[in-house]
């Protein structure tokens, strides 16, 4: 037990060496975030202009560059817990599946009879037909577009479910189809979320999927959950309809398959369209802000060849009539056609400033959220609040360890001092694995250090009391630290056993902050443990094997 | 060199059941107290679990809490209250305040239009006025975080009771157990008596409160089966006591470097993490009462086995089998 092998020893050290030197950059954390960020610019675009080299060299490439990395209540940005609306997605597939199962079902109108569409729940569609006896080819022709669910689960099932109710059918997803919706919907959400959020630019934002139906957002150094809102808020569903009128009655006539939507840039006026669009934005390849010919703010587009095709063949086949820019439900222009437009690329200009256009050009690129979000959560941190908070936090963190240090050293003497340094490596630590781990630090996670500070002398506190007991007991000085050590073994991996399922439960159930505290408590037990039992073990093995001490007052 | 600061005399004969009645009652009325306070006055629930708007406000200029309040009600927001806050680091440049709304609708948050009303409102009262962090839950969200955070305490308890019972014995678990009830019990209590913020942090330090209340407990039942295996034919209510005095060092000893270190983070770590510190701190002292007073009078009116000869040979497997033997 008191021996302890060299190669145990140079492992030992070793691993202190290597905490200090992990540890480093963040004592110089501005400078290394710079370099940082230059490596990444340089790395995604090649350039080296001279002021990117000059900031790469504000810290030297052999140095070990991790950094704790700050959470929003230390850094300052803006978070989100944003809902995705799952039902909405059922109900378009059902509406785009009307004009279909129509134009098919009409084609057989001596079997069917008069096929018209009833008003049903959103997300299912109940379709009435002429004639009862022609139902089982009606669900023949409704079956055909059903296909196979290719999900893990699901697989096998088919992706519509269909009833028959005396001479209407009743069609909806199926449970698979709609859980393989789901997940569709949700990577789909989060991928554009996250291409939206990173056109803009910011460092390192956490965009990720929680639960079923959440993505949850963290941007830092932006300026407030609003600008954020802004940015990823909007479905940006873009579509070119044909103009079947105008009016200013929001309850004007709309036969099924129409809709009246206003328009944005005159209150009061009302365009009734045809739902199912020319082209949509999905048929974008570009989209950048410009100027109009009056000069006035607008948004240039392009077409793939596709909706390049369509987009000509309407306007050839409608010149002279007027056709609708919609984006999420509003009409933001309906020019007329004055010829065709083959080229394949456009403009969209209306009421917008300049930075509305440059993010509705943002928006296009990115491409439409395929359904609609709610924020189920929003918080801002201001920078100031969250430097202030660092301040605290690092200066309360040095005070808790000198004063601990401090007592340590009152109470146990040179041993004292053992254990001081230990706590004192333990923070090192704690900040190197953190740092290598890339963990988030949050305020909580601070006041986590700071408890660990307290707690991480409990391991040699424990063994201390068992020497000291032992040499009570008449035993001699090597002998006592041996037995001291051998036998506070058990108590100290109980004790922090518990505490770690205790951080366990945090990390898995908490959210946020309170998982950084898991992750903070976690890794201080780790490292205490290995201060407390190899660290402390290894000075006090120093200076028996230095001293050979005939009597120890502990 | 010879100087020790001993808070714990080296040998202590302590009756830690003289006053078991006493302390009993106290424990007992104390939980009881704590339900009734919580029952009564409630608990200054924040925003996670209530739902609802919170906006820090800081102003170089010192401020009044009414005038806030009468930019503020002409806006009709609903249910508004406003706090200053006052922390010895701000000094005389510093003022802060705390503006809490209320849900105004399904929503929960309020609008971003209202935000905007509040904001301009604020900055007509006092132009300096700064909007250091704007945080909304809605209720949809915090309904959930009241059902985890339940989850969350109540797994904690159960996995640390399942890996007690493992360790050691049935009672062991239940009296700790036990003593965790009574520290969060406590603990909740604090926050309703002086109407603490209670949100998503508390519960964290809950947590804390457990693991540490816990490691306390778990070190003296160590010792405690140490002793039961060493002193075959003395009473359980002796083997106690001897166990308790030969561990009273190291529980104070520990409690207070846990203190030390957290009252750092009270004084000096500013107000935002100040209600989370103090959960923690007062976890950690009736965490230390609680291992003298309650978790072991609990294993002693339970009872335990007396032959511990056969597990002997398991107490040095399989954990402090990794520690290697001269």
């Amino acid at each position: 037990m008191l021996q302890i092998d060299r190669w145990k020893r140079i492992l030992i050290i070793g691993i202190c060496v290597l905490g200090m030197f992990y540890a480093l950059p963040n004592l110089f954390y501005s400078r290394v975030e710079v370099h940082n960020d230059a490596v990444k610019t340089i790395e995604q675009t090649g350039a080296e202009t001279p002021e990117l080299i000059d900031e790469r060299a504000g810290w030297p490439n052999w140095m070990p560059s991790g950094l704790v990395n700050l959470g929003l209540d230390l850094r300052g940005g803006a978070h989100l817990l944003a809902e995705v609306h799952l039902e909405d997605v059922y109900k378009s597939r059902m509406d785009s599946l009307w004009p279909e199962l129509r134009r098919d079902m009409s084609a057989e109108r001596e079997t069917l009879g008069a096929i018209r569409r009833v008003s049903s729940p959103d997300g299912t569609l109940r379709i009435e037909i002429g004639e009862p006896a022609g139902i089982n080819r009606a669900v023949e022709i409704v079956r055909s577009y059903s296909s196979p669910v290719t999900s893990l689960t699901g697989a096998g099932q088919s992706s519509l479910s269909i009833r028959t109710e005396g001479n209407a059918i009743l069609v909806q997803l199926s449970d698979a189809e709609k859980t393989a919706s789901n997940d569709r919907t949700v990577q789909q959400s989060l991928e554009i979320i996250r291409r939206r959020v990173d056109e803009v630019g910011t460092r390192e934002p956490t965009i990720m999927r929680q639960g079923a139906d959440r993505i949850l957002i963290q941007v830092p150094g932006i300026g407030s959950a609003e600008e954020l809102k802004a940015l990823i808020g909007t479905t940006a569903r873009l579509t070119f309809n044909s103009v079947v009128s105008t009016g200013t009655d929001p309850d004007g006539p709309a036969d099924v398959g129409q809709v009246v939507l206003p328009a944005a840039d005159q209150p009061g006026f009302y365009y009734t369209i045809e739902t199912s669009p020319v082209v949509t934005g999905e048929e974008l390849t570009d989209a950048m802000p410009a100027t109009d010919q009056n000069g006035m703010p607008a948004v240039d587009f392009r077409f793939n060849p596709t909706g390049a095709r369509k987009f000509g063949n309407y306007t050839a086949a409608n010149v002279g009539q007027p056709f609708a820019i919609v984006l999420d439900d509003e009409v933001i222009s309906a020019p007329v056609i004055r010829q065709a437009i083959t080229g394949g690329s456009g403009q969209i200009s209306g009421s917008m400033n300049f930075e509305e256009a440059s993010r509705l050009a943002v928006l296009l690129r990115a491409g439409a959220l395929p359904t609609e979000l709610t924020f189920l959560e929003e918080r801002t941190v201001g920078p100031e609040l969250g430097q202030d908070s660092i301040d605290a936090g690092s200066l309360s963190a040095i005070i808790a360890t000198v004063a601990v240090a401090i007592y340590m050293v009152l109470s146990y003497g040179l041993f004292g001092v053992f254990a001081a340094t230990s706590v004192i490596i333990n923070v090192v630590l704690i900040l190197s694995a953190m740092s290598v781990m890339g963990a988030t630090l949050t305020l909580p996670g601070i006041a986590g250090i700071v408890l660990t500070v307290g707690t991480a002398v409990d391991a040699n506190v424990i063994i201390y009391e068992r020497i000291r007991e032992e040499l009570r007991a008449g035993k001699r000085v090597v002998r006592a630290i041996n037995d001291g050590f051998n036998e506070a073994m058990s108590a100290i991996i109980d004790a922090n056993v518990t505490t770690f399922i205790a951080a366990a439960v945090m990390f898995f159930l908490g959210s946020g902050p309170v998982k950084g505290f898991a992750v903070t408590l976690t890794i201080g037990l780790v490292t205490s443990v290995f201060t407390a039992i190899f660290l402390t073990r290894l000075m006090i093995i120093w200076w028996i094997e230095w001293r050979k001490p005939k009597e120890l007052i502990l | 060199m010879a100087f020790r600061l001993k808070l714990v005399p080296e040998v202590t004969h302590f009756n830690f059941f003289r006053w078991q009645w006493a302390t009993f009652g106290v424990s007992a009325a104390a939980m009881i107290g704590s339900v009734l306070l919580v029952l009564v006055m409630g608990l200054n629930f924040g925003i996670d679990f209530k739902g609802g708007t919170t906006i820090r406000t800081e102003s170089p200029t010192a401020f009044e809490v009414s005038e806030y309040r009468a930019a503020l009600t002409q806006l009709d927001l609903g249910d508004v209250a406003i706090t200053e806050v006052f922390d010895p680091s701000f000094g005389t440049t510093r003022h802060v305040a705390m503006i809490r709304i209320g849900t105004t609708d399904e929503t929960g948050s309020v609008s971003p239009e209202q935000l905007n009303q509040v904001e301009a409102a604020l900055h007509e009262v006092d132009p300096e006025v700064r909007f250091a962090s704007v945080e909304s839950v809605g209720p949809k969200v915090s309904e959930e975080l009241i059902r985890t955070a339940i989850y969350a305490v109540g797994a904690a308890t159960l996995g640390i009771m399942a890996y007690i019972w493992l360790r050691f014995e049935w009672q062991f678990a239940v009296g700790c157990v036990i003593a965790l009830i009574h520290d969060v019990l406590l603990t909740i209590g604090l926050f309703s008596l002086f109407q603490l913020r209670f949100d998503l942090t508390t519960i964290a330090a809950l947590l804390t409160t457990v693991g540490y209340s816990c490691n306390d407990t778990v070190v003296v039942f160590d010792r405690l089966r140490e002793n039961l295996i060493k002193y075959k034919s003395k009473s359980l209510f002796d083997l106690m006591n001897l166990t308790a005095n030969e561990t009273l060092s190291r529980t104070i000893m520990t409690g207070v470097t846990t203190a030390i270190a957290l009252t750092a983070m009270l004084i000096f770590g500013g107000d935002v993490v100040r209600d989370f510190v103090i959960a923690m701190l007062w976890g950690v002292v009736v965490g230390c009462y609680s291992t003298l007073y309650v978790a072991k009078n609990i294993v002693l009116w339970m009872g335990v086995k007396r032959d511990w000869s056969k597990t002997q040979k398991n107490v040095d497997s399989p954990f402090s089998g990794a520690e290697e033997r001269p």
